[in-house]
């Protein structure tokens, strides 16, 4: 025991041991450990051995593949699923000039996309699947790095490509929707991940500005301004997202009968405005953070408000309170199941259908675990890259 | 205007009858001075007596709720437009440095001449990196102000303070939050500036800085000027017993 301890004493921590002397030091140093030891193996084999047994012999994939296209689009008519994939390329080119020009965190962001899309495409090249386009997602990727590679350090591109980003959701819309000649797909025929990724990716890029606003808000010296925001995340914060978006699609049409909104629309407004309360205070979290020195020392360069606050302030504020709105991110992605409620059909509501198909019985099990791995997949992108950005502004 | 006889046209700063409250707390009781241009001034007082309250009402970082300061010709009032044009005339070094700790050193210096001023982006680093050299440490330039000394530190403040090419620039204890071997380093460049014929209004407890660079000092004790002179007489030849009391403690360490 002695021994032991004067090697650790000069031995560098990053010195190997082998394996057995490993196991020896932490799993049977001492004769509880190693009752605990057995008693752990002996747990995880059991249910290892159950769960694998249950994936190779007892369950039905079979499910997966044939409803692949509904899970992934929901109804939208197969005809039309090009369209699905014009978006993707767009968005691909549009993150790999981003990432060309700015370098830096797009660079990162745009990586972590692209090695997510690579490796499902992979998956997707090999596996047959897919009835459709299985080397769609490779292409997608190989858009993204060929735009990465064009556009390195074209700074002139900088407008175009914001501009590109700003218009890439309503044309999206537009565009899915269908205008001109392109036939006409409801809304109401949008489902799956589809469906999931739209209203999540709509509520994070509209609620995180307009959480920001209402953190300054609350912050504000002028009272009718920080009584109306107040008001508002204090109302927002005391109603579950479900009345909201029940509200969302009774009350109003009831209020406004001459308005007939989007049902869709009117999901993603609930979501939105739930979100941006919450994002609101993380944010203001952050803004409290900030010494006073900060603000006088941005006012006696002569700097206005919202350069103070564009320039010195919400970079502070918001790189310490990342770890806080990357998950208020991801429980707003997961939070968009609940648009299931109110007849959406979004990823989660889609595997309900799956599961109540006749041809399907009994398969509650598969489905789950594959709309969960789904769910994992994305939300653990995003705590990925919340560690990526991090670690860019040197705040890890 | 029978308060302001002694101020004449060389006067960048009038002060007349400035009063401010804390909540119930009558910081200023009536400060009724001017500042020439050219001129070096050193504000002292115990602590409480108002002095740094005083300096920061002249770039409205306080406000003042009586009485009249007029910078620069332009005379300080809720109008913003005012406030920000008498802000770029006046520069501000703090005690505790206030540096921006996600910028680098140099673009701590070219934020404001850039966005407030329009300077372009290439004028504006070479004229930082010229400000660099002149306070001694140009070398710095693309490090995190975390990364340098506390004296450094406030010499990157000073050189971000003179990026706008103020008129006037307003010292607020600089010394005091420094370990005494980087004391002088920030000294010498505020001398050089003295030098160089800058308007300086400075609180400190430097009695050696007063009494080498002031050509006056202003004694302050419980929201009031209590004596103001030149050095020579405020240090050899008090007239008030407060300041008496106030030179023969500082003066005994």
């Amino acid at each position: 025991m002695e021994e032991r301890e004067s090697n650790q004493a000069i031995r560098p921590p990053t010195a190997s041991k082998n394996i057995l002397q490993w196991l020896k030091e932490n799993l049977f140093n001492t004769w509880y450990n190693t009752l605990l030891t057995f008693l752990a193996a002996g747990f995880l084999y059991v249910v290892l051995t159950g769960i694998l047994t249950w994936a190779f012999t007892e369950a039905n994939w079979g499910v997966i593949p044939a409803n692949l296209q509904i899970f992934l689009v929901g109804a939208y008519p197969r005809a039309e699923i090009w369209r699905i994939w014009v978006v993707i390329y767009t968005l691909s080119v549009l993150a790999g000039l981003s990432a060309g020009i700015w370098g830096g965190l797009a660079l990162r962001l745009a990586l972590v996309i692209g090695s997510l899309g690579g490796g499902i495409g992979i998956i997707v090249a090999f596996f047959p699947i897919v009835p459709w386009n299985r080397l769609g997602l490779l292409a997608g990727v190989v858009l993204l790095i060929g735009s990465l590679f064009w556009s390195r350090r074209s700074k002139g591109l900088r407008p175009w490509v914001l501009g590109g980003w700003l218009l890439s959701f309503p044309w999206t819309m537009i565009w899915l929707h269908g205008f001109g000649g392109l036939a006409t797909v409801f809304t109401s025929s949008w489902g799956g991940l589809l469906l999931t990724l739209i209203l999540a990716a709509v509520g994070i890029v509209v609620s995180f500005p307009l959480g920001v606003l209402l953190a300054l808000g609350r912050r504000s010296s002028l009272p009718t301004i920080k009584w109306a925001s107040t008001a508002y995340i204090e109302t927002v914060r005391g109603v579950p997202l479900v009345t909201i978006l029940f509200m969302a699609q009774i009350m109003v049409p009831i209020f406004l009968p001459d308005f007939r909104i989007d049902k869709i629309l009117r999901a993603m407004l609930g979501i939105t405005l739930f979100s941006a309360a919450y994002m609101a205070e993380n944010v203001r979290g952050g803004l409290q953070a900030i010494p006073r020195g900060q603000y006088e020392a941005a006012h006696a360069l002569g700097l206005n408000y919202p350069l103070m606050m564009l320039l010195i302030i919400l970079p502070q504020a918001l790189r310490s309170v990342i770890p806080a709105i990357v998950g208020q991110f991801i429980s707003l992605f997961k939070d968009t199941s609940l648009v299931a409620v109110i007849g959406l059909l979004d990823l989660l509501g889609i595997a309900k259908t799956v599961i109540a198909n006749p041809d399907w019985l009994g398969l509650q099990a598969e489905v789950y675990l594959f709309a969960a791995v789904v769910y994992f997949v994305f939300s653990y992108s995003m705590s990925y890259i919340s560690q990526k950005i991090e670690e860019a502004l040197g705040v890890a | 205007m029978a308060d302001l006889e002694n101020s004449t046209d060389d006067s960048i700063i009038i002060c007349e009858d400035v009063h401010k409250w804390f909540d119930d707390f009558h910081v200023l009781r009536g400060i009724t001075t001017s500042f020439e241009r050219a001129e070096k001034v050193v504000i002292c007082g115990p602590s409480g007596s108002g002095k740094s309250t005083f300096i920061r009402t002249i770039n409205r970082l306080e406000t003042h709720q009586r009485g009249r300061i007029i910078v620069d010709g332009i005379e300080l009032s809720d109008d913003l437009r005012n406030i920000e044009r008498i802000r770029q005339e006046v520069g501000m070094v703090f005690q505790q440095f206030n540096l921006f700790p996600h910028l680098t050193v140099l673009e701590n210096i070219t934020l404001s001449p850039i966005w407030v001023k329009k300077t372009a982006r290439s004028q504006a680093e070479s004229e930082a990196l010229a400000l660099l050299e002149r306070v001694g440490i140009e070398e710095h330039a693309h490090k995190l102000p975390a990364q340098i000394s506390g004296g450094q530190q406030q010499r990157v403040a000073i050189a971000r303070a003179l990026a706008m090419q103020p008129r006037i620039m307003l010292f607020d204890e600089p010394t005091s939050a420094l370990d005494p071997e980087m004391i002088n380093e920030v000294l010498d460049v505020m001398r050089e500036l003295a030098a160089s014929g800058m308007t300086m209004l400075v609180v400190t407890h430097e009695m050696g800085f007063a009494r080498e660079v002031a050509d006056r000092i202003i004694f302050m004790d419980e929201g009031k000027i209590v004596e103001e002179a030149p050095p020579a007489v405020f240090f050899d030849n008090p007239q008030n017993e407060r300041t008496q009391l106030f030179i023969s403690q500082t003066l005994q360490h």
